[in-house]
């Protein structure tokens, strides 16, 4: 959680040096995403980086209990956005729940089993200047309406890590529910898993598919053209479901809902069979 | 065997009559069949996770019982628990008072035998399952009995304790109404608190028919018909019965007290009635002083049965002359709990008071069932305390699977009463047979995959190669802009959801591409000069290096103790 005396009184337009997590899955499949966050929070006023240096947060491998093989991944994370705690920047953002759940809760566990102390005591320190992206945008810089437009049936899945690992509430929430135009529809039995679980899609592909069955049937059952959630791993899993069964509706993260304005309208991917969505960015 | 465990045979009433050889004795099959055979050993059935899961999910009656009945108890759950202002807080206690017990068992323990002995029980120590039943047995067999009843009690399915004594010769009676069919049935228990919640009552019915003594003829699934079947049938053991067999859901160690908690007065009956007492409890069970009671007493009812206070909750201690049993045996049980506790991490696992609402709120537990998890402890308990009293033999060991057994979803860790993190458990058991496996040089295909992995991921060089690599990817997903088929292991992707193709500029590719000096900050910070914004003033105003806005605003002393993050979201970190 976010202590809120560190926080700015959501009038005060100082501009925010924030340091881009892309995440490795949307850095190499889903760049939408980090495109998304970078066009909203340049938008808002602030400025945002991209550190050259990172690649992962080490989660997949620590999540299936790959420690030792961890270790570098996270080392060279911690390392690449350190010079946050040299007030380089002033935050690190992550358009993902369960990467900033990992960074928050796992890294510095890692190091320290390891025996690394140092590395975990600035792991943690770099944890604590890290968000979630509906975390930095309610929580640090203090906004709800970001002054986007979408014009869409839309539904929300809370992604687990973000639910249940960082709290985040009804943050994303608050934000959809400030877009212009959109219709905001809500998913039944949201707060249950889509049975993802990174390597547990393939160690247990059945019990997977049963959930993502049951997950795709309340997202259907909405009747939105647009599933969306802070996290592409999840909107991976039910994506390739919503596309395989033809169901028509597309996936998209909350960043580009967000992104989307009146005059920059981001356009919701076909619901299947064609490449993925162009945001228009700048 | 004539009979199974002392039950006399019966012919099939049933719709399913049996029309194989009726030898003398052979059971009629007690239902069309989804029973689990008996296993050799309780906490190993024999298929792993994967294999029992497969199983379990093609058989669409469970799947149909078991969503009925965990949505049904997770409301109930969650309106008691709602009700509760100082949840949070109890919640808390249950979890140190625990802590303190694993941290000082070796004392407590013996403060409890000294206790139960100064009050005239008598206090046995067993280090494994085959030690317990060969304690019991003894006990039952110097009574001279050869039917004991039982209590509901999981540290006795742990042990296998009923087919132990039926080689013994001794028939154990469960009384317990959900046990009894599991019993009939000559099934395996799949829930902790509801052993036969993969039963729907037209099943239960079909099995009181073809299996249990004088079933009324006409007998219909109502749920008041099935349980005074069940009553009569129990009444007529409770009141020849000369020796009970018990669990314990907690046991005092400043007083010697032993604690049973149950909704039907079935196990008080056993309790109570009998002439001999004989209490089998796993040496985690304790609590260090009687008032430790009351907190528990708060949390178990409203995590297991969703009921505000138990109905029955049995204390006794030693022996009360001229009431009740006048011979009291307690039977202390380690069988792997020891092993639990020198993991420094994993003895988290022995704070469990088997209330089994992880079971109840499992999203796999929910689709598979019990029985996938090939234990007679289910769901995510059982996925992080199975292999840890078990220990795991290798791959070829189905417990090295049930760590894997979940999605991390964390809904387990949010309702566990005593704060249990089971996610970060499991994700430790993982490490566990990830570093056997490395230790016993055991190759693996995922743990090469993983070394691969990691060295592409730990550079942004190499990280961004590989990237490039994906386009064949694209060639894959031709003009469709997906994958819908790739050879395995891919397959088990592919098989049920599509893959996107990977786009034709990676995120890393669209920003050195747009921010052409691409040394982080200053390209971007140029850029982002023409950029339209909101505030009139940013535009033109500089930053000076070091002043940086006060927020997030962490301060160095805050570094070295990250104590305030990690509290609020990790509470047990």
């Amino acid at each position: 959680m976010v202590d809120s005396s560190q926080i700015p009184a959501p009038t005060s337009r100082i501009t925010v040096r924030i340091a881009l997590a892309a995440t490795c899955i949307a850095d190499a499949m889903f760049p939408q995403a980090p495109q998304a966050t970078v066009t909203l929070l340049e938008r808002l006023g602030h400025e945002v980086v991209f550190p050259p240096e990172q690649t992962c947060c080490g989660q997949m491998h620590v999540n299936t209990g790959y420690y030792a093989d961890a270790l570098p991944v996270i080392k060279n994370h911690v390392e690449t956005f350190a010079p946050v705690l040299d007030a380089e920047w002033d935050a690190v953002v992550v358009p993902s729940g369960s990467c900033t759940g990992s960074i928050r809760h796992q890294q510095a566990m890692v190091c320290r089993r390891a025996g690394q102390d140092a590395l975990a005591a600035t792991a943690d320190a770099v944890a604590a200047k890290t968000y979630e992206l509906s975390e930095l945008l309610v929580d640090v810089l203090g906004v709800t309406d970001v002054g986007a437009h979408f014009p869409h049936r839309v539904t929300y899945h809370p992604t687990c890590h973000s639910l249940r690992m960082l709290h985040v509430g009804d943050k994303p929430l608050q934000l959809l529910r400030a877009v212009d135009g959109i219709d905001l529809v809500e998913l039944p039995e949201a707060e249950s898993c889509c049975g993802f679980g990174g390597t547990f899609s393939i160690k247990n592909s059945e019990t997977s598919t049963a959930m993502l069955s049951d997950k795709m049937t309340h997202v259907k059952s909405t009747g939105a053209e647009v599933l969306t959630a802070g996290d592409y791993s999840c909107l991976m899993h039910i994506g390739g479901g919503l596309t395989r069964t033809r169901a028509g509706v597309r996936t998209m993260h909350l960043a580009e809902i967000l992104a989307s304005t009146r005059a920059e309208p981001t356009r919701p991917p076909a619901a299947a069979g064609t490449a993925p969505v162009e945001v228009s960015t700048r | 065997m004539s009979t199974f465990l002392g039950l006399p045979s019966l012919r099939s009433r049933g719709a399913h009559q049996s029309d194989g050889p009726d030898a003398p004795g052979a059971l009629a099959p007690a239902i069309a069949g989804d029973e689990v055979p008996h296993p050799d050993e309780p906490l190993r059935w024999g298929d792993t996770f994967p294999e029992a899961a497969r199983k379990a999910l093609g058989n669409t009656q469970l799947r149909r019982n078991l969503a009925h009945a965990t949505s049904t108890i997770r409301a109930k759950r969650a309106a008691v628990v709602g009700e509760v202002p100082d949840w949070e807080a109890l919640r808390t206690a249950g979890s140190d008072i625990k802590v303190d017990v694993m941290a000082r068992l070796p004392e407590l323990l013996e403060e409890l035998e000294r206790n139960v002995t100064a009050r005239g029980g008598t206090v046995h120590w067993a280090r494994d399952a085959a030690e317990a039943n060969r304690i019991v047995a003894d006990l039952v067999k110097a009574t001279g009995e050869t039917e004991v009843v039982k209590v509901k009690s999981m540290a006795t399915q742990e042990i296998g304790l009923n087919e132990a004594l039926a080689e013994e010769g001794i028939a154990a009676f469960e009384t317990d109404l959900a046990e009894l069919i599991v019993q009939l049935a000559d099934d395996m228990p799949s829930h902790i608190l509801v052993p036969a919640i993969h039963r729907n009552r037209s099943e239960i019915r079909e099995i009181f028919l073809n299996r249990m003594e004088s079933t009324p003829e006409g007998m219909t699934d109502a749920p008041r018909e099935l349980a005074m079947a069940a009553r009569a049938h129990l009444r007529r053991k409770f009141l020849s019965a000369k020796v009970a067999i018990s669990g314990a859901n907690f046991a005092v160690a400043d007083t010697g007290t032993l604690a049973v908690v149950e909704s039907e007065g079935n196990g008080r009956m056993c309790l109570t009635l009998p002439e001999t007492l004989i209490t089998v409890m796993g040496i985690e069970k304790l609590v260090p002083t009687f008032t430790d009671l009351e907190v528990f007493m708060q949390l178990l009812p409203r995590s297991s049965t969703g009921e505000r206070m138990n109905p029955y909750t049995s204390l006794w201690t030693g022996v009360t002359p001229g009431d009740g049993p006048q011979d009291f045996h307690l039977v202390l049980l380690d069988n792997g709990r020891t092993k639990a506790l020198s993991d420094d991490v994993g003895r988290a696992a022995l704070k469990c008071i088997r209330c089994s609402a992880c079971l109840n709120v499992c999203p796999v537990y929910e689709r598979v069932g019990g029985h996938a998890y090939g234990s007679v402890y289910p769901g995510p308990i059982g996925a992080i305390l199975t292999p840890q009293l078990t220990g795991s033999t290798g791959h070829s060991d189905p417990n090295s699977t049930l760590p894997f057994a979940s999605t991390l979803c964390g809904a387990c860790y949010e309702v566990c009463p005593v704060k249990i993190d089971i996610p970060s458990l499991l994700v430790h058991l993982r490490a566990r047979t990830v570093e056997e496996d490395k230790a016993k040089h055991r190759p693996t295909a995922w743990g090469a995959a993983m070394k691969a992995a990691s060295y592409v991921m730990s550079d942004a060089d190499r990280f961004a190669k590989a990237e490039k690599g994906t386009a064949v990817l694209r060639l894959m997903g031709g003009k469709k802009g997906r994958i819908s088929s790739l050879p395995y292991p891919g397959s088990l992707w592919t098989g049920a959801r599509d893959l996107p193709v990977p786009p034709k500029e990676t995120f890393r590719q669209w920003w050195a591409r747009t921010h052409p000096e691409g040394d982080g900050g200053g390209a971007g910070r140029e850029e982002r000069s023409t950029t339209p914004s909101p505030d009139p003033r940013r535009g033109d105003e500089q930053r000076p290096a070091s002043a940086a806005t006060p927020l997030p605003a962490e301060t160095s002393s805050t570094a070295q103790s990250p104590g305030p993050t990690d509290a609020a979201g990790n509470e047990d970190a």
